[in-house]
């Protein structure tokens, strides 16, 4: 492979799955109110 | 009135947490597309250049968008037309044409699941022999001339029938024990089975091959307006936004949730995958590219021949390529249920809304005949052409004008987008400012007008794959014309008197008040 492709690469992977990351650590680290039972499904 | 809230949110059912929602989100935006088209997408524009157009396409519509979605489902508290309802009496037809989309898209996406299921099963003995492409449309469609007929091809029937009946059940199940149950057990699989494909296609011959041509940048390719167009129309139609998916299951989520936060995981969650495909296709072609000494660039291609035609042909020659036949045709079956699932609620959810139907009535009453004209439409050997057409007529000029109309409709003509941001930002996580409002009423709109300008010109200039005429005037035009005018004859039935047609929201804190 050549170096811009792994550096291309390794970007990408960085942005979209780092940001993966963070979006997840983001919504652990704040909880709102989660339904207190599972709703009927009529 | 709060009685007739509380029995709508009684009778409508709910995921069981945010987590439920997240992953069957991502279930709904993670589909075949992510795997068959973003590689090809890349590759042809720009390679590892793709990367910024499609970034820039992701934050300032995709996500945008997403939200957008989910703030009107998460306000609004009901399906496509509830939701649309409920936000201004005008804008129901809105949702009943987002509806009749869903309908289309659920009929012909299933035979896709059933080829791959097929697909999978051929795997195990590498049925399709050395000819793929001979094998799919001989032996396995039997595909005669182009047009419909009634002549069924059992090979297609009946995995068809078997789709269609485990569908179905999971939608009886209802929303939590049915669709949050499948996103949770299915979307781990997925992962987990396709990144175990990548690792196998990662130690192939020739791997590097493939990913040098995916990720080598061609900076030219930014001052191309091609490029930033097909980084937007794939952002688009990946995240599974604006034909009432989102709206639909954000309406399950408990009041109080953090939708901001969560759309941002499912954004980089079906972004994060796509990549993750791009990897294991490539590395796969390269492989394909290398054992025919060729290059790349003449392997490589997108849709049904990637999946049918050229990885078979990897199977073929690659060292455990039964297990790589099992890993990608299973993963496409996955990745195509959990979609499928998400498209047919937005029909049956608009249907229990309008009609007080029970979860199992209306599962039934949407399922059933879905399955029938699924069956007796794709089932035969003329299915293949009757799917290319409608798949590609109903996309451009189904979802894109849909999406573009309704994003338009909230932010001028009614003028919501100012309410949904405060409502976003009221319990999320992200704050979004007003940049969101400009994002959603100018450079989405924007940007999703000019491909569906390109895209109308396109095929007008060039009837699509020379079909014939009639085809594409029933089967294209005329079935993207007919959903959206069945869909404002339905928004003019009326609903049933119990039915809450105020603002939800309002009224739950209204009730909070008095408590």
């Amino acid at each position: 492979m050549s170096t811009s492709a792994i550096i291309m690469m390794l970007v990408a992977m960085l942005i979209l799955w780092g940001g993966l990351g963070v979006a997840i650590w983001n919504i652990n680290r704040y909880r709102g109110d989660e339904p207190e039972m599972v709703r009927r499904d009529l | 009135m709060s009685a007739d809230i509380e029995h709508s949110e009684e009778h409508r059912g709910a995921f069981s947490s945010r987590k439920v929602f997240i992953l069957a989100a991502i279930g709904s935006a993670v589909g075949l597309g992510n795997i068959w088209r973003f590689p090809y997408v890349a590759y042809e524009n720009g390679g590892g250049a793709f990367m910024i157009p499609y970034l820039v396409a992701l934050l300032t519509a995709g996500l945008p968008f997403l939200l957008l979605d989910y703030g009107l489902g998460h306000r609004y508290r009901g399906s496509a037309p509830l939701a649309f309802r409920r936000a201004h009496r005008a804008a129901e037809g809105l949702g009943w044409w987002q509806v009749g989309i869903c309908f289309v898209i659920a009929v012909y996406y299933a035979a896709v699941i059933a080829w791959a299921a097929r697909y999978t099963m051929f795997s195990f003995d590498k049925a399709w022999g050395d000819d793929p492409e001979g094998f799919l449309f001989g032996s396995y469609l039997q595909a005669g001339d182009p047009g419909i007929g009634l002549d069924f091809v059992s090979g297609v029937t009946v995995p068809l029938v078997l789709v269609w009946v485990a569908v179905l059940a999971i939608m009886a199940l209802g929303v939590q024990k049915g669709i949050g149950a499948a996103a949770t057990i299915f979307i781990p699989i997925l992962f987990l089975a396709f990144i175990a494909l990548v690792v196998v296609a990662l130690t192939l011959d020739g791997a590097s091959a493939g990913l040098d041509a995916l990720f080598t940048p061609d900076w030219s390719a930014l001052g191309e307006t091609s490029v930033w167009i097909a980084a937007y129309g794939q952002i688009f139609f990946s995240l599974s936004v604006g034909f009432g998916i989102m709206i639909t299951y954000a309406s399950y989520v408990g009041r109080r949730s953090d939708m901001t936060g969560s759309g941002l995981v499912v954004g980089f969650a079906n972004s994060g995958f796509e990549l993750l495909a791009g990897i294991g296709v490539f590395a796969a072609l390269g492989f394909m590219a290398t054992s025919a000494g060729v290059g790349v660039d003449e392997v490589a291609t997108d849709g049904l021949g990637l999946a049918f035609i050229a990885f078979p042909a990897i199977i073929n020659e690659a060292p455990g390529g039964a297990l790589i036949g099992i890993l990608f045709f299973g993963s496409l079956v996955v990745a195509g249920v959990t979609s499928l699932v998400s498209v047919i609620e937005v029909v049956i959810s608009a249907v229990r809304d309008k009609f007080e139907m029970s979860r199992t009535g209306a599962s039934m009453a949407v399922g059933v005949p879905a399955a029938v004209i699924s069956i007796t439409l794709l089932g035969t050997t003329t299915g293949v052409y009757v799917l290319d057409i409608v798949d590609h007529f109903i996309n451009r000029f189904g979802i894109l004008v849909v999406a573009v109309a309704s994003m338009l409709a909230l932010a001028w003509v009614f003028k919501k987008t100012g309410l949904l941001r405060e409502h976003l930002n009221r319990d999320g996580s992200v704050q979004v400012g007003r940049w969101w409002e400009w994002l959603i009423g100018i450079v989405a709109p924007a940007a999703l007008t000019f491909i569906l300008v390109n895209e109308v010109i396109d095929n007008i200039r060039e009837p699509y794959e020379a079909y014939p005429t009639w085809m594409l005037l029933v089967l294209g035009w005329g079935l993207a014309v007919a959903v959206l005018v069945l869909g404002f004859l339905a928004a003019r039935l009326p609903w049933r008197d119990n039915t809450f047609l105020g603002d939800p929201e309002i009224q739950a804190r209204h009730n909070e008040r008095s408590l």
